[in-house]
């Protein structure tokens, strides 16, 4: 697992999509790709209490990602330092593999640019001292960046954490 | 790369932004991170503002009309020559008919004050905001009771124990400094019960989660204070000092017993019980929300009247974690903003054609007028004619209840001009268009913000205008030249616009330089509550009995009468708005588009069950005004008695590719009904049947 990941506390989401179109922005993507997005679940009633959940997800930055083998030139690479997972835009030939390989659709097809495209932490944005773009945006405080040995022990975490130490099948 | 500070116009909020500029190119927008309650935080139509300065579809030049009105034809002109062509119509339709027949309209804004300057200087009294159609019953309810406009007024959600939401959808409806209070004050354990016929995302985050049947708000408060007052759960110190028609208020509320109120609202008479216990237990600190875009039925004002007399009885006014009345630069001694209104101008004695503020609609806000009688002004030509409109930045075709019949009344004026940033549905039938640079390319008058620490805010160019666009108050301050009124626009570029505003405050334009904005005080200030309110009503208190109703021979406590419910097999249509789009401005910015692109019917389940309609399926929707189709939405989380659509689609300039044709429009369904003590529209009276299409 990376050093860093993106954390979502969804009892503050409200899913407005902030971080999606930020993220957007941010990479000079326009309508299409979405390498981070909100996923509605709900409402439903339970016990006479309505219950949504809104979703965040984008790149789990695994320790054995699938997009990294799945990529025929390299592009897609692990940052030494933090275990950040980036693609190599002049790298990327537009094959699409990532895409295909990702089973959480974290890579994006950017048709503008005929690349790949997805979450990379906004590694340039920490590297000046700053937030990623979706953070920054979040008007709930629902995002934060947080070291992954930082996580809570809730089983949504151990779940994730299981997912993203899998080994490629 | 630069940082400049702004503020944001993709929505009405006015959000301070910080802007990321690079060879004089936007490339990233977040919210200010030097003012408090923002901190860097943008909402997804503030962060799309990047979107809207590289739309290819903006207004990018003056057109001129060529063809007949709405049939898209034009020819682009250079400013001299549409603005020469605007200013000798104008001047046209003054001398044959008076100044007065020239009409304005805009939604309020910074520079409002120049738009009011530019008509009482072409001697026209018929200056109109899209407030009416917003939110006039909220206003004149507010003034009913306390003298003050609806803006005088904020609530301190952050400091609240439990605060009571009638629709107000603020998850959904960003203004980000609420939605970072109202998030942190629930992470404190403040208690959020949420009312509405309709679940919506501020429902799911609620406590408590009420479906209320639509129209019956009005019912429900009556018990509340029914059971308030019987219960003497009220703040029996702060009525007694600062309410007066009490007695009056008690008597009137005693047949309004929960168990009534639960056969006309559906909700059990127990939570209705349970709801003023609670709220009465967190009093002073309660919020009882007194609603935003407020024009739903015709008897608006009472509700509204409702709502602010729960406060009242709560003793929540101008108590910490309650509503409180905004301090403004005054307020605190200092010397506010200058405003061009302020100059010796020529008195315009005319009656407005609305009939705002004289015997026939005397209660409504004169400052804003009744818009949505505008059209019925234009057609009948009563009390005088109308015969020339400008617009800016409101697109009344789209906002006004009843499409079609706006259509006809603006077809029949000699003269249409629109100022704005695209093609609304007005610019479409508007006889020469005057394209206004984006906020992102312009600067605008200085925003006093009134508030518990009074501020000030400055939005100033970060980019060259993209097309051959210019700011609005240069605009008007071109054409004032042409019409031989340039004495009353003392100012010829934005420094000089500035200068003029801040003289006398000693503040300049380079204070704003570190953090865009300048803090008039440090500490919030609240009155003291024993001795130090100030209503503005000619009792000094607030006025249960209202002195503004009962002059004008209107009631205080009409009797409660049911909005008319829909009859078997029809339906109220609720509209209402979502967090991708801004009324009718945002629909075709390509990644708010994205967001949401089209609308849905919201319809109860059993109710397409019964009509044989699917989950997305396409269906006619009809009522007494027209006919419009959309996709279903079938679903539990709506009230049986009404479907639902977003505002602001449905859009008919084939030019706005990506919004074109998509989703329904709720104009082309609304009647034009209007709250005639408060000014609203009644833009939920309409009933509608609903059938699937093949």
């Amino acid at each position: 697992m990376s050093k860093f990941i993106l954390f979502q506390d969804e009892k503050k989401c409200i899913s407005c999509r902030s971080c999606q179109v930020q993220c957007k922005v941010n990479k000079g993507l326009g309508v299409g790709p979405k390498p981070n997005q909100i996923i509605e679940v709900g409402p439903v009633e339970v016990n006479g209490r309505l219950k949504a959940n809104y979703v965040f997800l984008s790149c789990f930055h695994c320790d054995n990602p699938w997009c990294i083998a799945a990529c025929p030139n390299g592009a897609i690479q692990k940052r030494e330092e933090d275990g950040v997972i980036f693609i190599d835009q002049d790298r990327c030939a537009g094959c699409k593999s990532c895409i295909m390989a990702c089973p959480w659709s974290a890579p994006q097809w950017d048709a503008r640019k005929g690349k790949a495209v997805k979450c990379d932490l906004c590694k340039d944005r920490i590297d000046a001292g700053l937030k990623p773009a979706c953070v920054t945006a979040c008007p709930t405080n629902s995002l934060r960046l947080v070291r992954t040995e930082d996580l809570p022990d809730t089983k949504r975490v151990r779940f994730v954490r299981e997912l993203v130490a899998r080994e490629v099948s | 790369m630069q940082q400049e500070y702004s503020i944001c116009f993709m929505c009405s909020v006015r959000c301070p932004i910080k802007v990321m500029v690079k060879n004089d190119d936007v490339q990233l927008i977040e919210g200010n991170p030097h003012a408090a309650g923002i901190e860097g935080s943008i909402c997804p139509k503030g962060a799309a503002g990047v979107s809207l300065l590289h739309d290819e579809q903006r207004l990018k030049k003056p057109l001129i009309r060529t063809g007949p009105r709405g049939a898209g034809q034009w020819r682009e002109a250079s400013w001299e020559e549409a603005l020469d062509y605007v200013a000798e119509k104008i001047k046209q339709i003054k001398d044959t008919y008076g100044g007065r027949s020239i009409a304005f309209t805009e939604r309020a804004q910074l520079n409002s004050h120049i738009s009011k300057t530019f008509m009482q200087a072409i001697g026209s009294p018929n200056y109109f905001t899209h407030d009416s159609c917003c939110k006039g019953s909220l206003n004149t309810a507010f003034r009913s009771l306390t003298g003050y406009a609806d803006s005088s007024f904020g609530v301190d959600l952050e400091r609240s124990k439990h605060v009571i939401l009638y629709g107000r959808n603020y998850f959904e409806s960003i203004e980000l400094k609420a939605v970072k209070q109202l998030t942190r004050a629930m992470e404190n354990g403040t208690k959020l019960t949420y009312i509405d016929p309709r679940v919506t995302v501020t429902a799911t985050k609620a406590d408590k989660y009420l479906m209320i049947r639509p129209g019956t708000d009005l019912a429900l408060n009556y018990a509340l204070m029914h059971v308030i007052i019987e219960e003497e759960l009220y703040d029996k110190e702060f009525v007694d000092r600062w309410v007066s028609g009490f007695d009056e208020l008690k008597k009137f509320v005693e047949p309004y017993t929960p168990a009534w109120a639960e056969q006309e609202t559906g909700i059990p008479a127990a939570e209705i019980i349970n709801l003023a216990r609670e709220a009465s237990a967190a009093k002073p600190s309660v919020i009882f929300h007194y609603g935003y875009r407020s024009s739903h039925y015709t008897n608006e004002i009472y509700v509204r009247r409702s709502l602010i007399i729960l406060n009242a009885l709560m003793g929540s006014i101008e108590a910490p974690g309650g509503i409180f009345i905004k301090k403004s630069a005054k307020d605190i001694s200092k010397q506010p903003l200058h405003k061009l209104t302020e100059q010796d101008l020529p008195k315009v004695n005319e009656e407005r054609c609305d009939g705002v503020g004289t015997a026939k609609f005397p209660t409504a806000d004169p400052a804003h007028g009744v818009v949505q009688l505008l059209p019925q002004a234009i057609l009948t030509e009563d009390p005088y004619p109308i015969k020339g409109l400008i617009v800016w930045r409101h697109d009344p075709m789209l906002s006004i209840p009843d499409y079609q019949t706006n259509k006809e009344a603006l077809n029949k004026l000699d003269l249409l001009v629109v100022i704005d940033i695209h093609f609304s549905e007005t610019a479409w039938m508007a006889d020469v268009i005057l394209p206004e640079s984006i906020y992102l390319e312009r600067g605008d008058s200085i925003q006093e913000v009134s508030g518990l620490k009074p501020s000030l805010f400055m939005r100033k160019p970060v980019v060259s205008p993209r097309y051959d666009t210019k700011p609005g108050w240069e605009i008007m301050k071109l054409l004032a030249d042409r019409l031989g009124i340039s004495k009353y626009f003392p100012y010829n570029s934005l420094e000089e616009l500035w200068a003029y505003q801040l003289a006398g405050t000693g503040i300049t334009p380079e204070d704003f330089a570190a953090k865009g904005f300048v803090t008039l005080c440090q500490e919030p200030v609240f009155w003291d509550r024993r001795d130090g309110l100030k209503f503005k009503t000619p009792s000094g208190k607030i006025e249960l009995v209202s002195s503004l109703l009962e002059q004008n021979g209107l009631p205080s406590f009409p009797a409660y009468e049911p909005v008319k419910p829909p009859a078997e097999g029809t339906f109220r249509l609720l509209i209402g708005r979502n967090v991708a789009h801004t009324h009718v401005s945002t629909q075709n910015n390509p990644l708010l588009n994205e967001l949401v692109s089209e609308n849905l019917l919201w319809i109860n389940n059993q109710a397409a069950a019964k009509l044989g309609i699917k989950d997305g399926q396409l269906v006619e929707v009809t009522s007494q005004r027209g006919k419009e189709a959309i996709r279903a939405f079938v679903t539990d989380l709506i009230h049986p008695e009404a479907v639902f659509m977003l505002h602001g689609f449905g859009r008919r300039v084939p030019t706005q590719t990506r919004c074109y044709n998509k989703g329904a429009s709720d104009t082309m369904l609304q009647v034009n009904i209007t709250d005639r003590v408060g000014g609203s529209p009644a833009l939920q009276h309409v009933h509608v049947t609903v059938r699937p299409v093949a």
